[in-house]
């Protein structure tokens, strides 16, 4: 519920504050909220097996986000920066797709 | 992690337990808040920046270099075409520079045939042969003698009695009371209108056993006046060639 709750606000705040990107993390903003997205399907997909642990939960958000964006970064270094995120993206679109395919089953049973 | 608030039926199904967290919420779904409001807080500024992000901003270093590399690409396309679109453009240029030269030319071959041809009115120096006929009739020989004289003169247009354009084509033929010039009876006196050069034209009027002799052998009083402006007015039909054809000209 509070969760829920929380998503809730963070969008109002986006919508109220409309803050404009630094141009430094404009290219890593996307990849991040991938990966936040991946962590927060992973969570519930853990929650619904009952595994649910809100101290892994948070190490695997802020490891997720910071991960792909170091990959990004490291990936711009070396000049294959658009590659890398492309890559990054394919691999949690993957990640979202069993997460939610497992969330799937629990609830629908189907 | 089993909630510590959940009933032993509720913790058996994913469904239920799902229930059970939005029925009594703890305080550790706090943390897991922030973090999802953090998360609708980034999605949503991406959505907005990437929405009014139309520039070139938000690329990366390499995406430039390709923007750059594409553009340069079109750039010395766009050049190439432009310097062969320019290329055409000379060459039709100077294709219309010639055509109108040519046109100009012909123009004019086109003015100095219709004036030999007789068939538009001239103006320009040259003599007036005046022929009266005192004690006999001229005769068509000497008449004839004098156009040609004129000819040789280098006449460039006659006409006679202001009715009859003499060009090549024209006839001469006794008349009753005259002489019939293309089929139009005139009658004397004579008057041959003549452009060219007046001094060449009444010189060879005048030389021994010329035309201005044989006229007056035949009984007529010869005048030539040498005028600064002659109009000649009459002009001759064009006829179309029945039989003779342009050949190749080689």
């Amino acid at each position: 519920m509070i969760a829920a709750l929380g998503l809730l606000v963070g969008i109002l705040l986006g919508l109220i504050f409309q803050p404009d990107v630094p141009p430094s993390l404009e290219v890593y903003l996307p990849i991040a909220v991938v990966a936040a997205l991946d962590a927060v399907l992973g969570g519930l997909r853990a929650y619904l097996d009952g595994i649910f642990d809100d101290k892994v939960f948070v190490v695997s958000f802020l490891s997720n986000v910071f991960i792909a964006a170091a990959i990004v970064y490291l990936g711009d270094l070396l000049g294959v920066g658009g590659q890398l995120t492309t890559g990054v993206i394919v691999v949690l679109g993957i990640r979202i797709f069993s997460n939610v395919a497992a969330i799937r089953r629990h609830l629908f049973h189907a | 992690m089993p909630e510590p608030a959940s009933t032993p039926e509720t913790r058996r199904t994913s469904r239920g337990r799902l229930a059970a967290a939005f029925q009594k919420p703890s305080r550790r779904q706090l943390v897991v808040a922030g973090l999802l409001a953090v998360l609708g807080f980034g999605m949503v500024t991406q959505m907005r920046s990437y929405e009014v992000n139309d520039t070139y901003a938000g690329y990366r270093q390499q995406d430039l270099i390709d923007v750059l590399n594409g553009l340069a690409g079109t750039t010395q396309r766009a050049e190439t075409e432009l310097a062969r679109l320019e290329e055409t453009r000379s060459r039709l240029q100077s294709d219309t520079s010639a055509e109108q030269a040519a046109t100009e030319q012909a123009r004019t071959e086109i003015d100095s045939l219709e004036v030999l041809a007789g068939v538009v009115p001239v103006t320009g120096p040259g003599i007036r042969i005046t022929i009266t006929e005192e004690t006999g009739p001229v005769d068509i020989d000497s008449l004839l003698d004098t156009v040609q004289e004129m000819r040789t003169a280098f006449a460039e247009a006659m006409q006679i009695n202001g009715q009859v354009r003499i060009v090549a084509s024209t006839s001469f033929e006794d008349g009753v009371g005259g002489i019939y010039v293309d089929g139009t009876l005139l009658e004397p006196p004579y008057v041959i209108d003549v452009i060219g050069d007046p001094a060449t034209l009444s010189g060879g009027m005048v030389f021994p056993e010329g035309p201005i002799e044989q006229l007056e052998n035949d009984g007529a009083e010869v005048v030539v006046e040498e005028l600064q402006s002659l109009d000649i007015e009459a002009v001759a039909e064009p006829d179309r060639t029945e039989f003779a054809q342009p050949g190749s000209g080689s």
